[in-house]
């Protein structure tokens, strides 16, 4: 059984080196008829670009996509500058009219992206040439490696029950080396993912076909990461299932988070997009799907008819009705621990990670100040972005519509919930975001906080202080504490994983829906000791 | 202001210092040997097993102790003089108090075993213990085989984590099944057969002769009494049963029995002097209970009670219905009210069982025959709510009325499979009854008693 999960392990790094590996290969070079072609399908009415890019990209010469990029990201940079130049010349003759002329000569968007789309016109080699090979070298040996490493734990786990054995003592769940890699790695892949999509355009190569059959078009970056998420989701989802085969409860929420995930977030808007309607995550609720009220989302909703309106209405009431009445019958777990892409990945690939979140009372205050503030700082963004589509201004009381939505997606969007939220993992723990970033767990909070059924019950006073709940906590609350004292968990931050509970050696901890009489019941003396005294120091 | 020392930082002395410090500004101080800062004795085993690391068995993290202004002081007491009130510290510091709370908890037993005092021997109960077995045990190399000698709750556990490092184990037990001077032959049965899933080498009526040392001073084998055979090993440990660690007092004029004598008021002889947890002998057994209750809960309880008496509500040690909890490897268990072995069980007290074909789980009620009143409930793999098994405790209720709401008391999470329904309809059939299973009901779980 061991030299089946070695050798999982071999070649899953096999895959994962391949994957890599993959970057690095390729030609990305036009003949100047493709480069002509390209130019009149963007329509770009740039005067200099033309020649910038023969200059810098048809060549016989072969590149590979770092230098293609680096050249491309120079032709644009450049053609951009010459009406730059003449912007500054106009604007010191005090030209207006010449001045004015000038804008629609400049070529909008981010260097990377605008190499992206010509490199994923421009490449060719081994891997675009031989895409379903490239998968099985990648995706395939990954998932085959993976499970190999995973599948064997049925037996080598031992019998059914919480095994955590050795967690604290293995460099990768342990904030060792290995950790340290793997978050390099993961820090590494969103930072091209977010901001340098072109260096990972062989990636969309490999997954063409795949997104040709699912939604007639290539794949972009995007597909990429949907789908490598799903196959993550799935891999590790497996593994959750083994581990916590004992668990029902647990057994039952990873086919849900799987289910959302891979028909909700994945399969429904690739297959609306193949019938030309907005691709659509029916699940995923504002305000953690920061722009459904963007200005460019709201058009392309109202331009594409009934379905259009439909998703419209539906992200409202979503938002508005469906999620706070969810949370009021079942705590915010139905949607961050049961349904949530976010959450599902924690739950999946972060789980070998959970017992990183930190505990102390200080991370509890820096968790409630980071995650309201982004709640705050997500309705002002909103509300700014609809006053200035409605109105048709630029700004509301002085904040840029454009500038408020570009600093949120930067900083939230990119770094805190992907490079950081996801980067972080193997050091910090698997809910970094959802626990001080996400403003849709924010508001779900507030509501389960103040006005739900769910809470954590505690077994009287069997409580024996051991700390696993707390250790094992995603969310970095000190169960324990709680327990300890005989009191119901009542926490804004809970996503109702489960595990305090499926760890408890005790049996003290179960997640439940009941009345809202006695879900708060802070006690001194526990159940077990004399009545009178319990009433006494209790009730004062 | 007044001084209230407490030797020992388990969790019945740190339990009456936060208890005494919610109800008065007094000062107080903490001394302890084993560590600076009170830890969960009940999770050493996880650390090894790599569950947890040490910090997380700390309940309270390092500043509450002095934002809460208790004092901690690290020191082996090695004399308490009661006429002035100072306690004498190994290193001949002193350190005078107005009252004195011992609660230095328990010592592995140790029955004069030839050998019992070499290298590689240990108990399973201090965090110096969980050191020595990192030391002797870090891995199945270094180690080859541990021999545990005793079947009590430390011994299971001791043998489950030398198992996550896959340290072959053979596990010595004095009775003729696990546990069973406790526990229904039902159950210690399922847990023999559970302790033999886990490949642990289990030797039921067995006792140890002698362990023998190889020419380093270090363990080499253990022989057995009855067999005369010989099994080599690196690793003795000692998990027969616990005792008051009480050696310190010897000296002093305060009276001891097998623990620090005390009265319902947890009050020694001397006065401003007293004694709780597992340290502490009741003059008479309270109940059905032992006169000396080392568990946990108790140790608490009895901290909650003595922090009132301490700060002027004096009050008597009183604890409420039986109730205790353990995990046998994968096999958790809980415990309401009394239910005694077969052996241990009074004339009028029976049974009623009810096991899972294949799974481990089983539950047995202990009531009365004639009055048909619950006494008590064993339950294995299935979880239960303390708050209901109290109040049916309190409420004398019979065991016909358990059955019916036993629905109310399970709590097991979400989507388990329930048993109800065969537990019940196997009891319609052993006595020809007509119990109807109710359905869980959120008015009957939170009506008080």
């Amino acid at each position: 059984m061991k030299i089946i999960k070695h050798t999982g392990l071999v070649i899953f790094l096999l895959g994962l080196t391949l994957f890599t590996g993959t970057i690095f290969t390729g030609n990305f070079s036009f003949t100047q008829q493709e480069l002509d072609n390209y130019i009149t399908e963007k329509g770009y009415k740039n005067e200099v670009i033309k020649e910038e890019l023969s200059k810098a990209i048809v060549t016989t010469e072969s590149l590979n996509i770092f230098q293609f990029s680096k050249k491309a990201r120079n032709a644009f940079a450049n053609a951009n500058n010459h009406y730059d130049k003449l912007i500054a010349k106009y604007d010191a003759e005090k030209n207006w009219d010449k001045k004015g002329e000038q804008y629609q000569y400049k070529i909008n968007g981010k260097p990377h992206t605008l190499s992206y789309e010509i490199a994923k016109k421009a490449g060719s080699g081994f891997v675009r040439e031989n895409a379903g090979l490239l998968w099985f070298l990648t995706f395939g040996l990954g998932i085959i490696g993976a499970l190999l490493f995973i599948i064997p734990n049925l037996v080598l786990l031992g019998k059914p029950g919480i095994k955590n054995d050795g967690i604290y003592l293995e460099s990768a769940t342990n904030r060792g080396w290995i950790a340290w890699l793997v978050l390099v790695y993961l820090v590494t892949f969103y930072l091209v993912l977010y901001f340098m999509a072109d260096y990972a355009v062989n990636w969309t190569f490999i997954l063409d076909p795949i997104s040709k059959a699912l939604n007639g078009g290539p794949a972009s970056q995007w597909f990429v990461y949907g789908f490598l998420y799903c196959t993550i989701m799935l891999t590790m989802g497996v593994r959750m299932f083994i581990k916590y085969r004992h668990n029902k409860y647990q057994i039952v929420r990873t086919i849900s988070v799987l289910f959302f995930q891979i028909v909700f977030a994945f399969l429904i808007p690739e297959i609306m997009t193949s019938l030309n309607m907005p691709g659509y995550d029916f699940k995923n609720a504002f305000p953690l799907d920061y722009d459904f009220f963007f200005d460019w989302n709201i058009e392309s909703l109202k331009s594409s008819g009934g379905i259009g309106i439909f998703i419209l209405v539906w992200g409202i009431v979503l938002t508005l009705i469906i999620v706070p009445v969810m949370v009021y019958f079942f705590g915010k777990r139905w949607y961050c621990s049961w349904v949530c892409g976010c959450g599902g990945l924690a739950e999946t690939l972060g789980d070998p990670y959970r017992q990183h979140s930190n505990k102390s009372l200080n991370a509890w205050k820096l968790e409630r100040w980071l995650i309201h503030s982004v709640l705050v700082f997500s309705l002002v963004m909103t509300l700014v972005t609809l006053y200035c589509y409605f109105s048709g201004t630029e700004s509301l009381l002085g904040i840029k519509s454009q500038w408020i939505k570009d600093t949120y997606s930067f900083l939230i969007g990119a770094w805190f919930a992907g490079v950081i939220g996801t980067g972080f993992y193997p050091i910090f723990g698997n809910r970094v975001w959802c626990r001080f970033g996400c403003p849709l767990a924010a508001y779900l909070g507030l509501v389960q906080r103040f006005k739900s059924r769910f809470r954590i019950t505690t077994n009287g006073g069997q409580c024996i202080s051991c700390g696993n709940c707390s250790t094992y906590c995603e969310q970095g609350i000190d169960v324990r504490s709680y327990a300890q004292k005989g009191e119901n968990i009542v926490r804004s931050s809970c996503v109702g994983c489960g595990v305090c509970s499926a760890v408890c050696p005790r049996g003290v901890l179960k997640l439940e829906n009941g009345p809202e009489a006695g879900r708060i019941n802070p006690t001194d003396v526990l159940l077990g000791n004399d009545v009178n005294l319990m009433d006494l120091v209790n009730n004062k | 202001m007044e001084h209230i020392v407490i030797i020992g930082n388990g969790i019945s002395g740190v339990t009456a210092a936060r208890h005494i410090r919610k109800n008065s500004d007094k000062r107080i101080t903490i001394v302890s040997t084993e560590t600076a800062y009170f830890f969960s004795r009940t999770a050493l085993m996880y650390i090894y097993m790599g569950h947890m690391k040490f910090e997380h068995t700390q309940p309270y993290e390092n500043w509450f102790w002095k934002k809460n202004k208790i004092e901690l002081k690290q020191g082996f007491v090695s004399e308490v003089d009661t006429k002035n009130k100072v306690l004498q510290f190994s290193n001949k510091e002193t350190l005078s108090f107005d009252k004195l709370i011992i609660a230095t908890g328990s010592k592995p037993n140790k029955f004069g075993w030839p050998g019992q005092d070499l290298d590689g021997v240990m108990g399973m109960y201090h965090k110096q213990d969980l050191q020595n077995l990192e030391k002797f045990a870090p891995n199945n190399k270094a180690c080859n085989r541990a021999v545990i000698v005793g079947g009590g709750l430390i011994g299971i556990e001791l043998a489950e984590m030398l198992r996550s490092r896959n340290i072959p184990v053979t596990f010595l037990v004095r009775e003729s099944s696990f546990w069973n001077g406790v526990l229904p032959a039902q159950e210690s049965e399922m847990i023999n057969k559970h302790i033999k899933d886990h490949h642990i080498d289990l030797r039921l009526g067995t006792n140890l002769k002698e362990i023998k040392a190889d020419d380093k001073g270090r363990v080499k084998s253990i022989v057995i009494e009855e067999t005369g055979e010989e099994i080599p090993c690196n690793v003795v440990g000692l998990t027969a049963g616990v005792s008051p660690n009480i050696d310190f007092l010897k000296s002093s004029n305060i009276e001891l029995g097998r623990g620090v004598k005390v009265n319902r008021f947890l009050e020694t002889n001397i006065p401003d002097i007293f004694a709780i947890g597992d340290c502490a002998e009741q003059h008479e057994a309270i109940g059905r209970r032992r006169n000396i209750e080392a568990v946990w809960y108790t140790g608490r309880m009895m901290g909650e009670t003595l922090a009132q008496t301490i700060c002027g509500n004096k009050t008597a040690y009183k604890p409420g219905h039986w109730f205790n909890s353990a995990k046998f490897l994968d096999i958790e268990y809980q415990t309401y009210g009394w239910v005694f072995s077969e052996k241990g069980k009074a004339e009028n007290e029976i049974y009623f069982q009810w096991q899972h074909p294949k799974d481990y789980k089983c539950i047995t009620i202990s009531f009365d025959k004639n009055s048909r009143k619950f006494i008590g409930i064993n339950t294995f793999g299935i979880r239960m709510r303390h708050e209901i098994f109290d109040k049916w405790l309190t409420e004398n209720q019979s065991i016909e009325h358990v059955l019916e709401h036993l629905a109310d008391a399970n709590f097991d999470p979400e989507f388990y499979k329930l048993h109800e329904g065969e537990i019940v309809a196997k009891f319609n059939k052993e006595n020809n009854t007509n119990i109807q299973s109710k359905k869980k009901s959120w008015k009957r779980i939170f009506s008080k008693a």
